[in-house]
C-alpha cells in the first residue's frame, strides 16, 4: 500500500524541503515558531527549531505589517512565506496584497518583483460563523498580478506549495482547515507540481464537473453517486485559479458539451461565473445545456449547523446541477 | 566629514545641491504640467520640503533603501535617481524608470535604492520593514528610510510597522515629513498628539522632533538615527517639521491656512535661506552657486529633451510585467 499523509504534514514538509533547498526561503506569521506552538494547528511545527527564529519568525498580530515585511524582503532576494492565519484576516492586509504585492512588478516596469507565498487557511463546516472561514479566492483572482492556488489533496498541497515558493510572483495558497487531517497519497519528495495545470481526475463523457480545493471531495462523492445512475462525469480539478488552465477545461467541455462548476465560495460573481463566461464565449454553439454553478448561498457563513449545511455545496446539490444539464 | 556631529561645509554644499536640484525640477515639472508639454498627467509638488531628504541622503549610499510616497519626487531626486529616466517616466515614455507603466506615484529605481513609491497613505512603512529585515538577516549595514507624511501617522500601518520594527530592532528610519496638512485637513483636526515624535515612546523607540527645513538640525537628527540603525540598535522615528507650499495637487487653491500663515512659511523658504547661509559663512561664493545652478538648469533641460525624444510605450506593454511569464 502506498504511503499516506495528511495535509498538515504535507504542507509542513513542503516548507521544510523548500527551506532546506534555498536559504532565502523564510517564514513569518502569527505563532509560527515552536516557542509559540509551531502554528495554531501545528502546520509549521519544527521549522523554527531546525532553521532558527530568524528565518522562521513569529510576528505580532499585525497582518499589514506581516505582509509588508514579506514584500519588502522579497524585493531584495528573500523568498518569504507569509502566513495569514485565517483567510478572513487577509482583509486586514488587503492594501499590501492588492496595491503592492500584486502590482509592483507591473508598476515598476519589471524592475522589481514580489516572490512571496501567502499561506492561509479557511473553510466552512466547523461552526466558526461569518468571519473565520470565508473562501475569498475570487477577490484575489480578480487582481492582476497575484496567483491563486487551492490544493485538493495532500500530495497536491506539497507539490503546489513548492511551486508557489519557487515562483517569482506573489502566490496565494489557500489551505482548508476542516480537512487538514484528511489522509491522502503521500507526495513525492522534491517534486513540484506546476501551477496552471489542471488535473483531470476522472475521465467521463456526459458532463464536465469543474472544481477545486475542498469542494473536490463533494465533487467526487457526486461523481460516484451519478456513476451508479449511469451518468459519466469528467471531473477536472483546477488546482490553481490563476493561472487558469482554460485549455484543459475547454477540451473537456468540448468533448462532453456540458459543464458544471462547484466551489465553496458564494456563487454570485465568483470563479464559477468567470468559468461559465469563458466556456460560453468559447463553446457557445457546442453546448447542449447552459453552464450550471453550485456554490455557497449569498450570505455570511452562518453559525447554526442546519444553516451552515444548507449554505454549503453538497454532493446532492452538485448532482442536481449535473442532472439539470442532462435534462 | 564632521566635527562633533556638525555638518562640515562640503556636507552643507551637498545638501544645497540636492535641494536646489529638487527645486529646479519642481519648477520645470510645474511649467510642463501647465503648458501640457510632454503629456505629464499628474504631479504632486514637494516644494518647501526639499531639505529633509537632501540632508538624509547626504548620509546614504545607493546601497541604502528608500520607500517613499506619491509626494516623493524630492526623496527620489535626493536619493540620486537619474533625471532622464525620471522625466521620461513622468512623460509616460518607454525610457522611463518604469517604462511609463508606473508614473509619478510609482517611480522605482533599484540601482539608486529607490525601491518602492506608493500612492497609498501609510503603504511605505510595512514594506520598509521588510527591506530592513532582509538587511538585518544578511548582516550588512544597509539602512532603510520610510518616508511618509503627518496624515500617515494616523493610519493603522504606521502603528503596526513601528511596533514590529521596534520588536525586531530593524535598521529602519521612519521619516515623517510633517507639513501640517493631510491632503486638505489641518494637522490638529486629524491628529491626537501635539507632536508625532511623541508616538515613538509608545513603541519603545527614540522619537526626534526636528525642524526639517533647517539643514543643520535635520542632518544631525538624520545622522543620529542612521548611525543607530547601522549599529544594529534599531529604528527611530523622526518628525521633520516642514511646509507644503503648492497645495495637494497642482491648481489646489489651498485655502486651509490662517491669514498670513502660508505666506510666512514661504518667507522662510529653506532653499534661499541655505544659499544665503553658505555665502555668509564663506562656504561658497555667489559665483560658485550660480555655476552650480546653471549646471542644474542644464540637467533639467537635458532630461526634458530626453523625455521628449523618447518613444511612447507599445500597447503590448499591457501584457508584460503582469507576471514573470508573459502572456
Amino acid at each position: 500500500m502506498a504511503k499516506k499523509m495528511n495535509f498538515v504534514t504535507a504542507i509542513n514538509l513542503a516548507m521544510h524541503d523548500a527551506m532546506e533547498q534555498d536559504e532565502n526561503v523564510m517564514l513569518l506569521g502569527e505563532d509560527v515558531a515552536d516557542e509559540e506552538g509551531g502554528g495554531v494547528v501545528k502546520v509549521t511545527k519544527g521549522l523554527s527549531t531546525k532553521f532558527g527564529t530568524s528565518r522562521v519568525r513569529s510576528t505580532p498580530i499585525a497582518e499589514e505589517a506581516i505582509m509588508g515585511a514579506a514584500i519588502g524582503a522579497s524585493l531584495v532576494g528573500k523568498r518569504p512565506i507569509a502566513e495569514i492565519m485565517l483567510m478572513n484576516f487577509t482583509t486586514v492586509s488587503m492594501d499590501q496584497m492588492v496595491n503592492h504585492a500584486a502590482k509592483l512588478r507591473f508598476m515598476s516596469g519589471g524592475q522589481t518583483n514580489v516572490p512571496i507565498t501567502i499561506r492561509t487557511m479557511t473553510g466552512a463546516g466547523g461552526g466558526a460563523g461569518g468571519q473565520h472561514c470565508d473562501m475569498l479566492e475570487a477577490w484575489f483572482a480578480h487582481t492582476a498580478g497575484m496567483k491563486v492556488v487551492v490544493p485538493s489533496t495532500p500530495a497536491d498541497a506539497y507539490g503546489l506549495l513548492l511551486s508557489c515558493i519557487q515562483d517569482d510572483d506573489p502566490c496565494l495558497f489557500i489551505e482548508n482547515l476542516p480537512t487538514y487531517w484528511t489522509m491522502g497519497e503521500a507526495p513525492e519528495r522534491g517534486q513540484a507540481i506546476p501551477l496552471g495545470k489542471a488535473n483531470v481526475v476522472k475521465d467521463g463523457s456526459d458532463v464536465t464537473l469543474i472544481s477545486y480545493g475542498r469542494t473536490m471531495m463533494e465533487a467526487q462523492a457526486a461523481c460516484q453517486q451519478l456513476e451508479t445512475e449511469g451518468v459519466s462525469v469528467e471531473l477536472v480539478d483546477l488546482r490553481s485559479i490563476v493561472p487558469l488552465d482554460l485549455p484543459t477545461v475547454l477540451e473537456s467541455v468540448s468533448k462532453t458539451r456540458r459543464a458544471v462548476i462547484a466551489h465553496e465560495a458564494v456563487t454570485p460573481f465568483g470563479v464559477g461565473a468567470e468559468l461559465a463566461a469563458q466556456i460560453t464565449e468559447m463553446l457557445f454553439s457546442e453546448l447542449q445545456a447552459p453552464v450550471q454553478r453550485v456554490g455557497g448561498s449569498y450570505n455570511a457563513v452562518p453559525y447554526a449547523q442546519a444553516l451552515e449545511d444548507a449554505h454549503l455545496p453538497t454532493p446532492d446539490r452538485i448532482t442536481d446541477a449535473i442532472k439539470k444539464t442532462l435534462a | 566629514m564632521t566635527t562633533l556631529g556638525q555638518p562640515d561645509p562640503a556636507t552643507l554644499l551637498d545638501i544645497y545641491e540636492r535641494a536646489a536640484r529638487i527645486r529646479k525640477n519642481d519648477e520645470a515639472f510645474h511649467s510642463a504640467m501647465q503648458s501640457g508639454k510632454l503629456g505629464i498627467r499628474i504631479y504632486y509638488s514637494p516644494r518647501g520640503q526639499e531639505i529633509i531628504p537632501s540632508a538624509i541622503c547626504n548620509l546614504l549610499t545607493d546601497e541604502d533603501y528608500l520607500v517613499t510616497i506619491y509626494r516623493g519626487v524630492h526623496d527620489q531626486i535626493a536619493k540620486g535617481i537619474p533625471l532622464n529616466e525620471l522625466w521620461a517616466e513622468y512623460a509616460g515614455r518607454v525610457t522611463g524608470t518604469c517604462k511609463g507603466k508606473g508614473g509619478p506615484m510609482h517611480v522605482t529605481h533599484p540601482e539608486t535604492g529607490n525601491m518602492v513609491t506608493t500612492g497609498i497613505v501609510g503603504g511605505s512603512m510595512p514594506i520598509a520593514n521588510g527591506l530592513a529585515m532582509a538587511s538585518q538577516m544578511d548582516g550588512n549595514d544597509r539602512v532603510t528610510i520610510a518616508s511618509f507624511g503627518d496624515g500617515a501617522s494616523n493610519i493603522g500601518a504606521f502603528h503596526e510597522s513601528l511596533n514590529m520594527a521596534s520588536v525586531w530592532k530593524l535598521p529602519v528610519i521612519f521619516v515623517c515629513q510633517n507639513n501640517l496638512i493631510a491632503e486638505h485637513t489641518r494637522y490638529e483636526k486629524g491628529t491626537s498628539v501635539e507632536r508625532i515624535a511623541d508616538r515613538a515612546s509608545a513603541y519603545g523607540m527614540p522619537g526626534i522632533h526636528v525642524n526639517g527645513n533647517d539643514p543643520l538640525e535635520m542632518w544631525k537628527a538624520a545622522k543620529v538615527a542612521i548611525d543607530r540603525a547601522r549599529a544594529g540598535e534599531g529604528p527611530t522615528l523622526i518628525e521633520a517639521m516642514t511646509f507644503r507650499f503648492m497645495g495637494h495637487l497642482i491648481g489646489d487653491p489651498d485655502e486651509h491656512w490662517n491669514e498670513g500663515e502660508k505666506e510666512a512659511a514661504m518667507e522662510r523658504d529653506p532653499i534661499p535661506a541655505l544659499r544665503r547661509y553658505l555665502i555668509d559663512h564663506g562656504h561658497a561664493t555667489e559665483g560658485d552657486l550660480q555655476g552650480l545652478e546653471e549646471k542644474l538648469d542644464q540637467e533639467v533641460e537635458d532630461a526634458m529633451a530626453f523625455a521628449a525624444e523618447s518613444a511612447k510605450p507599445d500597447i503590448l506593454e499591457l501584457q508584460k510585467d503582469v507576471f514573470a511569464e508573459e502572456k
